[in-house]
């Protein structure tokens, strides 16, 4: 259980446009294997954009970030794009679903640029998935056929399709009425609880916080508790 | 590289935007369409009008020109070698039109790898006579068949067949001029006087038309034998050498060398007809601007199209690139989408563009200058198909060069975090 999946050290930055205004400030992460984490602050504290810097896709920071024991600061851009595809996966508080594709190859997608599977694989896989989250009858429809709830927990399926070893979460709750969130929260607690994934979920809502294994509180872009 | 990946991902695209993208392929459609029917038409005119001269002029023309003698007597002299000869009143030597010992050089122009043939000739002038008027006119003593073969000789004759030059004893095929003065018909019997005075009877079997009029109203023809004998010549009496070559570009060293080699006057299609080509050239330079102006109004359109889509697609973008889609994979999609617009936008153009040079191959154009041609002339060239293919491909993959690489810059954290 103490298998450190990603871990941050001394994360500093700031924006620079128009003022250097500094937003995050000496950031020390640790998040071990199998963890449900919480990142909960207020609005402006700095958690959105730890959580980009630490899903890879901002790259403007100082501090060194590492993923499965691997320093990714300062790596290329494909390197990151590489390394999202295979060991991240993401869900944010707006679905970003494709809609010129079906469920079924919207949860593809990140299966077939991995290309470690042959498509016929990829597929299985994602009907697996989509039977996991009980949409398994959807996977057909177009994206934009489905209700907000409905496209989160598909947008949570192209989160798993690589079995990634950290799940990163925007608000994915941020969207939805109660139950559809509680919906969310329940498959997140599964994922941990029967297939040990761990999750990193950056969110508003307190409750949903209070439910996970530990809590990482912002203030003013510094961790003031975890 | 997952190429299946991507070209997938293109397709969905292009279809979910299907409208536009049938705008941006009817525009390289159209554009390539009009280069090819531009270019074969234009051509096609080009080779008419230079056909018109050029496929009945020699390559190379060995001749004796009128001309006074250069080696005049006294400078021949010894003893005057030293001095500055002025010499007044020269006249021009006409005594030997003919080619000297012609039957050696026509043997030597025959070995010639370089020939692709060549017609030998005669030309006599002479007076036609009808009532109390005499009418001038050339009489060309020609091989029929040679002529035939190299300077398209039968497709000039609009009433009666060249080879009855051959077949019917002392007989002539009239100019469509000469034969209007004349009122003569085939079959009648034409009053000619030579220029060494003597009258002869020729059976007219024929008329021909060159369109150009004032050809036609001098020129006449007969086969070498009858117009030896209207000259009271020898049968090796030739005035006349017309080569063709089997490349045209050699034409002017040729005249160069046969010129010294049989020391006889020579003179190639290029000095003789030079405006032909520089008038080409231009028509062809034109219709190319024209087409490639099209295709580069057509890549804007492109190009307008897929910053839209971009646009509009920001999200999609900002989706592929957070779940591993690099900056380069997306760089293709883009270009894919491009190219794909013009690769199939440019085959329907090159067959839309065949069908309507077809259209026009099928419309009348008579002029009775031009008696072989009935309709108007296209050039199916596959040279300009080929060119069409590569500049609608070269054009949408600059069109959409930018916007690929603008795509490929796209931040996702700028777009996810601005929902």
């Amino acid at each position: 259980m103490n298998e450190v999946i990603l871990q941050a050290r001394h994360i500093n930055k700031s924006f620079h446009d128009p003022v250097t205004v500094p937003v995050l400030h000496d950031i020390n992460i640790a998040v071990n294997k199998g963890e449900f984490v919480s990142v909960v602050g207020k609005s402006g504290c700095g958690k959105s954009t730890l959580l980009y810097i630490l899903s890879t896709m901002d790259t403007d920071y100082e501090g060194e970030l590492f993923i499965d024991q691997e320093r990714i600061t300062n790596k290329k851009e494909k390197q990151l794009a590489r390394i999202r595809n295979e060991k991240i996966g993401f869900v944010f508080q707006f679905h970003y679903l494709l809609n010129e594709f079906s469920v079924l190859k919207n949860v593809m997608l990140p299966g077939l640029k991995l290309n470690r599977y042959a498509e016929k694989e990829v597929e299985h896989r994602a009907i697996e998935r989509l039977k996991m989250l009980h949409i398994d009858q959807l996977a057909l429809k177009n994206a934009n056929q489905l209700s907000g709830g409905e496209k989160q927990r598909v947008a949570i399926c192209r989160a798993l399709i690589n079995d990634p070893i950290i799940v990163i979460g925007d608000e994915p709750t941020g969207n939805l009425d109660k139950k559809n969130g509680q919906i969310v929260f329940d498959i997140f607690q599964q994922l941990t609880a029967e297939y040990n994934q761990t999750l990193l979920i950056v969110t508003h809502d307190q409750t949903f916080a209070d439910h996970t294994n530990r809590i990482i509180e912002m203030e003013d872009g510094k961790i003031i508790r975890q | 590289m997952n190429y299946k990946l991507i070209f997938n991902i293109s397709a969905s695209l292009l279809l979910a935007r299907w409208k536009q993208t049938l705008v941006a392929a009817i525009g390289v459609t159209f554009s390539i369409t009009m280069f090819i029917t531009l270019l074969s038409f234009m051509t096609g005119l080009n080779g008419l009008l230079d056909g018109l001269i050029l496929n009945r002029t020699p390559h190379v023309r060995i001749y004796n020109e009128i001309k006074p003698n250069k080696n005049q007597p006294v400078n021949v002299s010894g003893q005057y070698k030293k001095s500055y000869n002025f010499i007044k009143s020269i006249k021009a030597t006409g005594s030997r039109q003919e080619i000297y010992n012609s039957g050696a050089v026509m043997q030597s122009i025959r070995s010639d790898l370089r020939v692709l043939g060549f017609a030998p000739r005669i030309t006599a002038p002479v007076l036609f006579n009808t009532g109390t008027i005499d009418i001038t006119g050339v009489i060309n003593g020609i091989d029929v068949l040679a002529e035939s073969n190299l300077f398209h000789f039968n497709d000039y004759i609009i009433t009666g067949a060249a080879v009855d030059l051959n077949n019917v004893p002392n007989s002539i095929i009239l100019g469509k001029g000469v034969a209007e003065k004349l009122l003569a018909e085939p079959g009648d019997v034409v009053q000619v006087t030579t220029s060494q005075g003597g009258i002869v009877p020729l059976k007219v079997v024929g008329f021909f038309q060159s369109g150009l009029q004032d050809f036609d109203k001098v020129q006449c023809y007969a086969s070498i034998n009858t117009t030896q004998k209207l000259l009271g010549k020898p049968n090796n009496y030739i005035t006349d050498i017309q080569v063709k070559l089997k490349d045209i570009n050699l034409a002017p060293a040729v005249a160069k060398e046969y010129s010294t080699l049989f020391q006889a006057d020579t003179e190639d299609i290029q000095t003789a007809n030079s405006q032909f080509e520089t008038g080409s050239f231009i028509r062809t330079l034109i219709s190319y601007a024209v087409g490639i102006t099209l295709l580069i109004v057509a890549g804007f359109g492109i190009y307008n199209i897929l910053n839209m889509m971009i646009y509009e697609k920001m999200d999609s973008i900002a989706i592929l690139k957070a779940t591993g889609f690099s900056g380069s994979d997306v760089n293709r999609v883009f270009l894919v989408i491009a190219l794909s617009i013009g690769f199939f936008g440019g085959i329907v153009g090159l067959f839309f563009g065949f069908l309507l040079s077809n259209v026009i191959d099928q419309i009348p154009f008579k002029t009775a200058a031009l008696p072989t041609i009935t309709t108007y002339p296209v050039n199916y060239d596959p040279a300009f198909y080929f060119i069409g293919a590569t500049f609608s491909l070269v054009t949408t993959y600059f069109a959409g060069f930018f916007p690929a690489r603008k795509a490929s810059r796209v931040d996702p954290v700028i777009i996810i975090r601005g929902k």
